[in-house]
């Protein structure tokens, strides 16, 4: 497994920059442009949801081969305050910020893989992977 | 206030200009932009040996109004700053090896002083006018986004087109609901038709903009018809399970500008041929 990418998300562009990095290695190891866009949006509420939440963390792209198929492995990473309840977050129309609450629960429905381990205090990591079919 | 360190250098100018050109020679200032053309280069290069031995005779004004313009140079070739910085590096080093030839220690300690004074106020000069500059570039260009970034166009009277390309960020969102909300009266507006054909990327964020600003035109005593919907964009909104029943939606322009019409009891019809040419 070799990390392609990672981007620093403190900013509203950094949300920008992991966009574009993951269209990117999406496009060039083949996903159909249902699933660029997928993986692209996918990248967009992590990397919002730093933005939003933390006051910085990191998008981290890696391409996997699991003998058999690739694949693209998403994480975002940070130290921020924490998710107190990973089931609250994880129900659509969730959210403290105002907002729809569809991120999280859309991430896992966008992708086929998605794992989410925090502690509050600590921070958050969110892994989360599309498979090429 | 350095004046011993400048009659040398002054003394021995043309020495310098021409040890120094064959420094600058060597730079490598086409790393970033093969583009530039040689003239240009060379041109760039006799302006910088021009500016900064000028500082030696030349009033405080003129030379600030000259390290503007350079600046301002650098800055339209895109040329790196950073080459001249080294090569002002470069100057010192020749500089000083013929000062420790050329004078007792006590004056070489002195001169020393002096020409790092020199020196440095050149590079701050030429750092401080770099930065000032981008920074006007960067502001320049931001204004230009923003006169673009949500656009309100009357198309038929009481309809209005709002095409969005590009990323939408809280600042644009905040842009695209004051456009929709002033448009919609300043031009009597019924039917607002959003475009996001050109927006890369839909996500939560987005969607709830355009939901906001599709009640809000409601609020104001119009309607909002979304087009331009992509279907791989068409799918990820689902994925993401965001609901858009509330807002009338059409997948093309076109269709939307048919929509807006009945909705404002119209029609576009064709004229039959006999009319047509008795016009
Ligand atoms: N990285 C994070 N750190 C801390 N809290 C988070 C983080 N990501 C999400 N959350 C919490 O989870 C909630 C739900 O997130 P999400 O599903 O993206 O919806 P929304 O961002 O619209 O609120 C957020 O409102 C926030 O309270
Ligand atoms: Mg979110």
């Amino acid at each position: 497994m070799t990390t392609q990418s990672s981007v620093e998300i403190g900013t509203e562009w950094g949300i920008v920059s992991a966009r574009q990095a993951g269209r990117e290695l999406s496009k060039g190891l083949g996903f159909s442009s249902v699933d660029q866009a997928r993986i692209t949006t996918a990248i967009s509420e992590l990397a919002r949801n730093i933005y939003l939440y933390t006051k910085n963390g990191v998008i981290g792209l890696e391409v996997v081969n699991d003998g058999h198929r690739q694949g693209i492995i998403i994480t975002a990473r940070d130290q921020g305050p924490g998710i107190e309840n990973l089931r609250d977050v994880m129900v659509d129309g969730y959210s403290t910020s105002g907002g729809l609450g569809a991120g999280l629960p859309g991430v896992k429905r966008l992708m086929d893989e998605f794992d989410i381990q925090s502690n509050p205090g600590e921070g958050t990591l969110i892994t989360t992977t599309k498979w090429l079919r | 206030m350095h004046s011993s360190v400048v009659d040398f250098i002054y003394q021995n100018k043309d020495i310098y200009i021409k040890k120094w050109r064959s420094t600058l020679d060597e730079l490598d200032l086409n790393i970033y932009h093969s583009s530039i053309s040689n003239e240009i280069i060379e041109e760039t290069k006799a302006e910088f040996i021009d500016l900064v031995f000028g500082t030696l005779y030349t009033g405080e004004g003129e030379v600030a109004a000259r390290f503007r313009r350079f600046a301002d140079r650098l800055i339209y070739y895109h040329i790196p700053l950073s080459e001249f910085i080294r090569s002002l590096q470069l100057l010192r080093r020749v500089i000083m090896h013929d000062l420790e030839e050329q004078s007792t220690k006590e004056q070489y300690d002195r001169y020393n002083v002096d020409l790092e004074d020199w020196l440095d106020e050149n590079i701050n000069k030429l750092v401080d006018e770099f930065s000032n500059a981008r920074e006007n570039t960067v502001n320049l260009q931001n204004t230009a986004l923003k006169e673009l970034s949500a656009p309100l166009i009357p198309v038929f009277d009481k309809i209005c087109v709002m095409p969005l390309v590009g990323t939408v960020d809280t600042e644009r969102a905040k842009q695209i609901m004051e456009s929709l909300l002033d448009g919609i009266i300043q031009h009597r507006a019924q039917v607002v038709l959003i475009d996001i054909t050109g927006v890369p990327v839909v996500d939560t964020m987005v969607a709830h903009h355009i939901i906001k600003a599709s009640q809000a035109v409601q609020l104001v005593g119009a309607e909002c018809i979304l087009v331009g919907i992509r279907p791989e964009i068409a799918q990820t909104i689902v994925n993401l399970g965001i609901d858009l029943s509330k807002i009338i939606t059409k997948s093309t322009l076109q269709k939307g500008v048919y929509t807006a019409l009945q909705m404002t009891r119209r029609e576009i019809i064709t004229l039959d041929e006999q009319r047509s040419t008795e016009v």
